[in-house]
């Protein structure tokens, strides 16, 4: 608070007789870069939409809102973002219950499963399942009409609840880690006064430790609703070959379709601005319900809290959440490998039939080496540019708190709920020739993309860590006689140099399996990893795309276990 | 009669860094109906773990424990009643005010589990908000509500179902001073009034002596001294109890031919009855504000240093080698470098005290 | 060493004015007090003496030095006052070893490359912080750190030293021994301390002349510790320094009555200090205030606590609540037990006089 009040003298820069101070440039320089990388993507869809020729003309979108083919879409996406919010809760809630509150053992291995699907794109689960699940030639399917003589094949995984089934699989933890970390610092005697009134185990459950933990439940509910509104990967892998489209596939599919066609673009800038109506909806209705409910629920010694014993239940349990927790997380990855590794797709996965050649093939393809070598590049460079341009602005937000300090924050935060296949289209949009400027199949325009996009969450780390960094510590360089430029680089920046690290994480770890923004954008020579992977896969080529998503599986492990290495060594000094 | 009895209780835990420490060793104590009796102790000591054990949420790795002539907790036939059949009221340092309850439902919600009829639990309520002052703001959510206001709920959320026992864990050490002040006073109201046994737990001396009508020193898991707060602030057995108590001044004395010395100056006896069967060296132990410092009778010496106080004037005066503190009033004056004269009203006699009690305290401290 | 010169400045944060036509000079050498409730603007005095805030009007000089000045447009950059301070938190850098965090001021001062150990390890020495010169400030107590930040500001000035409520957070007996550090440190290197805090108990402690502020920003009183303890200036400083209670009282014929229902007479003549023909009140601090049975003013006692080192009595005076102390020596001396509901004989022992303000 006190620090607050004391920025707000700041024209002591004029006094001193020079034009500029350093606050005034950053400030400035925040400014124009978000203007330049959020701003304008977002203007151009909207003009485009609404704007025909220089004249303002709604046709466009009336036209495309009217669609019913675009309407089914809406309800898709709807429908399946619904359900697979309440699914994912529900299986969140338990596992957060289980691990937070009761005695079962091998709690340690049981978090680190959760943490696995934060590490891959759900749509390589996607993958796997339609191998194993495929009405036609599903490995499961297919085994279990042979065992069972079913005339048709049990499961159907390219439909509505086969999406809905993934997209669980992949979002649940969203809900998990949000509720575990609440009932972790809970303060336990708001259970236990409970017990003293006179409240018997599970009556205390259901009247205080639920309704407390009810809003980290919906915030975790709330963002599996508005990633699954924004979802490409998985209703595009399983839903194309069946027509079955959601609002982002459906946008895909226009432009594509088009093939680069203006009109295309416009259609699809249209259909965008749909989308994006349903995803506000669903954050005002998040801001809605987070604001009723944000109760104070940590304070007080720091007690462990007690543990409920599972008894009989203690086993049947345990295996239970095993089992669901392996075929959830990692029997996808096993399929994928596996069917990396036939010699020819539909062969049983049999040993004769298992082969190494595919991956000789991969690294002799130039399509792989580009792809690879694209998407190093650039999440690398997005990582350190958004790191950077990150920390200078939540500098800007935190310490200097110019005029329009909300309007900074917001934009910055913007791209964070935007879809990303909707900022795709703002940047083709913006950067393609309209402005003057063409950055079209090149790796530029898909580097700015993830800038925008990945922005958000540099700067929530720098800012984060930033609030932690006391106004004196600044101050007390000044008093020893350094510059204020000084006192910046002496002691600010040292001291943010780990969320500056993990900002770098953040975006890089996303951007190596990003394919939403990328597959709209890639050129030809300009394939990401992921989009290598997509595209292989959609031209039939499944066992040389499983094979790939092995090496990129492979690849994803190798990162994370590198900032994990990076994390532990900063933790402990 | 006696209410809560509590019989070689003991429970050790078992830490990473410490291997198994004893939290409360064979403590045997009885507590009598509608008494105040506090538990007081330095953080470590076991106060807490005895209560958590007496409400039901610890069990005891030996003794029992009885509660109103009945049971609750027998380790050797495993005997353990849960907390909620107690019939407890309890009263936590955090509050543990349920913030998604307005007052009304925090302080309902100990009837509504009993099936209270609803007439009946409205009036209760009611009675109880009055009694903590609360009456009128049923409708309101705790969230916005200060410390004070959010620790009166929890003390009619304690006596609505009308307890025979009160436990107090550290209920005032989140309240700013002054309020811990008015507190204390409601809390001793509601006991007058409601007629329940209290126990409380604090490390703050001065509340427990202002509350309590027993008291018990408790030290490394181990009772060290019981009784009135008087007797205790008078009387402590020892220097650890002496110096928890309030702030306390030690002089090196040495006996000789039935006279005490301080150490450094034989020629001039302290004016001091002597201990009975002394040794050589003992410690004399008063208070900085039990001295009685004049200008006429006493043990003659000279102020050393003078510093004021807001409350009281500080004085260091030279007692052989070592120096006294003295507080006086302010109209009470002396300059630096007066001769004045000393007398000891109220002293204790202590022998020379190990250190390593002193080390282990630390110790445990960090845990 | 150096002096510092407040004059006439002023201080405001948007449209609040915290500091008002404030003047005040420190003289060379000595240890200076501010004290103040919090929000008083002490802390802001200091943001400007260091530079890090900018009066809207009025001229600081350090030395005779101008390094501010509204009129004369001069404001000299905080690293080139050359003050040490020590900030409330500390501020002792994380991410260097107390050691770097000792030789940075040097550094920035360009001092000699040799010179700077030399200076670094005295400055250490001085707080007795030998020994510790590679820690990381996570490892060091909040006393230790605070040490650490003492001797930042020693190696950064030795002419002036400000110091931010820096034992606050330091637990009572730390706080003692910090006391006695930085007179010793003062005594030896002569420096000028200006000591900033809320806790008058340290200030009365520690410094040569005490300065009270009062809620409004202005200084009330600057006097020594014997000054204010025995004749605090006003109503204000009387509160702020001690637990007080403040009786209405009225002149009667040349005699000092109670200024409530039954009017005994206080003193029979006009003591020194009341204001003849004014409206005054009468302050007495809870231990001048002794039972007597003998007494004429007659009061009842409502509550009674044992504290221990102390009695603390609320007694009810025609109205008035007064709190009385009996302390553990008065005790020894008169055993009888008063207690609440008790009717007793009250005898003031001590008292000031105070014209009644108009209460804000």
């Amino acid at each position: 608070m006190i620090g607050s009040k004391y920025r707000v003298n700041r024209d002591m820069a004029r006094m001193d007789g020079k034009k500029f101070s350093l606050d005034k440039v950053l400030t400035i320089l925040s400014f124009v870069i978000l203007i330049v990388v959020v701003v304008i993507p977002m203007v151009m869809i909207v003009y485009n939409t609404f704007f025909f020729e220089g004249k303002f003309d709604t046709s466009l979108f009336t036209e495309i809102i009217m669609d019913p083919a675009n309407v089914t879409a809406m309800w898709n996406t709807i429908k399946i973002a619904l359900l697979v919010t309440l699914f994912g809760t529900v299986v969140g809630l338990f596992f957060a219950w289980l691990l937070g509150r009761s005695d079962i053992p091998l709690k340690g291995l049981m978090r680190s499963m959760f943490t696995i699907p934060y590490m891959f794109p759900p749509f390589f689960g996607a993958m796997a399942w339609e191998l194993l699940l495929s009405p036609r030639s599903g490995y499961l399917n297919k085994w279990l009409m042979a065992t069972f003589h079913l005339s048709q094949a049990p499961f159907n995984i390219n439909s509505i609840g086969g999406i809905i089934f993934v997209e669980c699989s992949y979002y649940f933890p969203f809900v998990f880690m949000q509720v575990v970390s609440a009932l972790e610092r809970m303060d336990p005697t708001l259970e236990e006064s409970a017990r003293i009134a006179g409240a018997k185990q599970w009556y205390v459950i259901r009247r205080i430790t639920m309704p407390l933990v009810l809003p980290a439940t919906s915030a975790g509910a709330l963002l599996i609703l508005t990633s699954s509104l924004s979802h490409f990967g998985v209703p595009s892998i399983l839903g194309f070959s069946k027509k079955i489209y959601t609002l982002p596939t459906r946008i895909y599919q226009l432009i594509s379709r088009a093939s680069g066609s203006f009109q295309g673009i416009r259609e699809g800038a249209a259909l965008s601005i749909l989308l994006v109506i349903v995803v506000m909806l669903a954050l005002w209705l998040q801001k809605v319900v987070l604001r009723s409910g944000s109760y104070d629920i940590i304070k007080g010694k720091s007690m462990r809290p007690m543990l409920i014993k599972l008894r009989g239940a203690k086993i049947p349990l345990l295996i239970v959440s095993l089992l669901s927790l392996s075929i959830i997380v990692l029997v996808p990855l096993v399929m994928i490998i596996l069917v990396g590794m036939l010699k020819a797709y539909g062969l049983p996965l049999t040993l004769e039939n298992f082969t190494f050649d595919n991956y000789l093939n991969l690294f002799k393809s130039k399509m792989v080496q580009d792809s690879v070598v694209n998407s190093l590049t650039l999440s690398i460079s997005a990582g350190i540019i958004a790191m950077f341009l990150g920390v200078m602005i939540a500098y800007v937000i935190q310490k200097i708190k110019p005029k329009g300090k909300t309007a900074l924050e917001i934009i910055s935060i913007l791209p964070y709920s935007i879809p990303g296949i909707v900022l795709a289209i703002g940047v083709i949009l913006s950067w393609s020739g309209a402005l003057g400027v063409n950055l079209y199949n090149t790796l530029w325009i898909i580097l700015v993309a993830y800038i925008a996009r990945y922005l958000a969450f540099s700067m929530k780390s720098a800012s984060a860590s930033l609030q932690q960094v006391h106004y004196s510590l600044e101050d007390a360089a000044r008093t020893c006689g350094a510059t204020h430029f000084e006192s910046l680089t002496d002691v600010t920046l040292p001291l943010i140099r780990p969320a500056m690290i993990s900002g770098f994480f953040l975006i890089f770890l996303p951007a190596m399996r990003e394919l939403t923004t990328s597959v709209l954008l890639y050129g030809p020579y300009t394939r990401t990893l992921g989009v290598a992977i997509y595209s292989l896969r959609s031209d039939g080529y499944i066992v040389d795309a499983s094979a790939l998503a092995s090496l990129a599986i492979v690849l994803i492990i190798i990162c994370n276990a590198v900032v994990n290495a990076i994390v532990k060594d900063r933790k402990k000094v | 009669m006696d209410q809560i009895v509590l019989s070689h209780v003991t429970k050790t835990f078992t830490t990473k860094t410490l291997g198994t420490v004893t939290a409360v060793n064979d403590f045997n104590l009885t507590i009598k109906e509608g008494e105040c009796f506090s538990f007081l102790g330095p953080s470590g000591c076991g106060k807490t773990t005895t209560l958590r054990m007496i409400a039901g949420f610890e069990d005891l790795s030996q003794g029992e424990i009885h509660l109103c002539g009945k049971p609750v907790s027998i380790k050797s036939k495993n005997l353990y009643v849960p907390p909620e059949d107690r019939g407890l009221g309890m009263v936590f340092q955090s509050f543990a005010v349920w913030p998604h309850m307005n007052i009304f439902e925090n302080v309902a919600f100990p009837l509504r589990v009993r099936k209270v009829p609803k007439a009946e639990m409205t009036e209760r309520v009611k009675m109880a908000l009055k009694h903590t002052s609360l009456d009128g703001m049923e409708k309101v959510y705790p969230g916005n509500l200060s410390g004070g206001q959010q620790q009166r709920i929890a003390l009619a959320r304690a006596i609505v179902t009308n307890p025979k026992v009160m436990l107090l864990d550290e209920p005032l050490s989140n309240l700013d001073p002054k309020l811990r002040e008015t507190m204390r006073f409601e809390i001793k109201e509601l006991q007058k009034k409601f007629n329940f046994t209290i126990i409380f737990v604090t490390h703050d001396q001065s509340e427990a002596m202002a509350l309590s009508d027993r008291m018990m020193v408790m030290d490394m898991g181990n009772i060290v001294q019981i009784g009135t707060p008087t007797e205790l602030y008078n009387r402590p057995v020892n220097r650890f109890v002496h110096k928890f108590l309030g702030q306390s001044t030690f002089t090196d004395v040495i006996l000789q031919d039935g006279k005490a010395y301080a150490r450094g100056d034989m020629e001039q006896p302290l004016p001091v009855a002597l201990p009975e069967n002394g040794e050589r060296e003992m410690v004399m132990a008063t208070r900085p504000n039990q001295i009685d410092m004049n200008r006429t009778e006493g043990y003659k010496t000279k102020v050393e240093k003078r510093i004021f106080l807001t409350n009281y004037t500080e004085y260091l005066v030279r007692v052989g080698d070592q120096l006294l503190q003295v507080q006086t009033p302010h109209r009470n004056a002396f300059a630096q470098g007066e001769t004045c004269y000393l007398k000891f009203p109220g002293i204790m006699w202590y022998g020379k005290e190990d250190e390593a009690a002193e080390a282990e305290r630390n110790r445990r401290q960090l845990v | 060493m150096a002096s510092v010169r407040f004059e006439h400045v002023s201080i405001s944060y948007g449209p609040k004015q915290v500091v008002k036509d404030f003047s005040l000079s420190v003289n060379d050498g000595e240890i200076m007090g501010i004290i103040g409730p919090s929000g008083c603007g002490k802390t802001t005095l200091i943001r400007a003496l260091c530079g890090l805030i900018k009066p809207e009007a009025g001229d600081i000089y350090i030395n005779d030095q101008l390094v501010f000045s509204v009129e004369k447009r001069v404001n000299i950059p905080p690293e080139r006052r050359g003050i040490g301070v020590v900030f409330q938190d500390y501020a002792v850098w994380p991410h260097l070893s107390v050691w770097d965090n000792v030789c940075y001021p040097m550094k920035k001062h360009k001092v000699p490359k040799d010179e700077i150990p030399k200076r670094a390890a005295y400055a250490l020495e001085q707080v007795r912080m030998t020994g510790y010169e590679k820690h990381m400030p996570a490892q060091l107590s909040g006393g230790q750190q605070q040490r650490v930040a003492i001797a930042r500001s020693l190696v950064s000035s030795d002419e002036l030293i400000v110091l931010d409520e820096p034992i606050t957070n330091l637990d009572a007996k730390l706080r003692e021994e910090m006391i006695l550090e930085i007179q010793m440190i003062q005594q030896r290197i002569g420096t000028t301390i200006i000591y900033i805090t809320h806790d008058q108990e340290a200030a009365l402690q520690l410094c040569d002349r005490i300065a009270v502020m009062q809620p409004d920003g202005q200084i009330c009183q600057i006097g020594s510790d014997e000054e204010i303890i025995r004749q605090p200036a006003n109503r204000f400083v009387y509160s702020f320094i001690g637990v007080s209670n403040f009786l209405p009282v009225v002149e009667k014929d040349g005699k000092v009555c109670l200024g409530l229902g039954d009017e005994p007479v206080l003193f029979d003549k006009l003591p020194e200090g009341f204001a003849v023909g004014k409206k005054n009140v009468m302050g007495v601090r809870p231990m001048d205030i002794v039972f007597d049975q003998q007494s004429a003013v007659r009061a009842d006692i409502q509550r009674d606590t044992f504290l221990g080192n102390q009695y603390d009595y609320q007694v009810n005076l025609g109205g008035q609540e007064l709190r009385v102390e009996r302390n553990a020596l008065d005790v020894l001396s008169d055993p009888t037990h008063y207690a609440a509901g008790q009717e007793v004989g009250l005898r003031f022992l001590n008292v000031k006089f105070y014209e009644e303000e108009a209460q804000a």
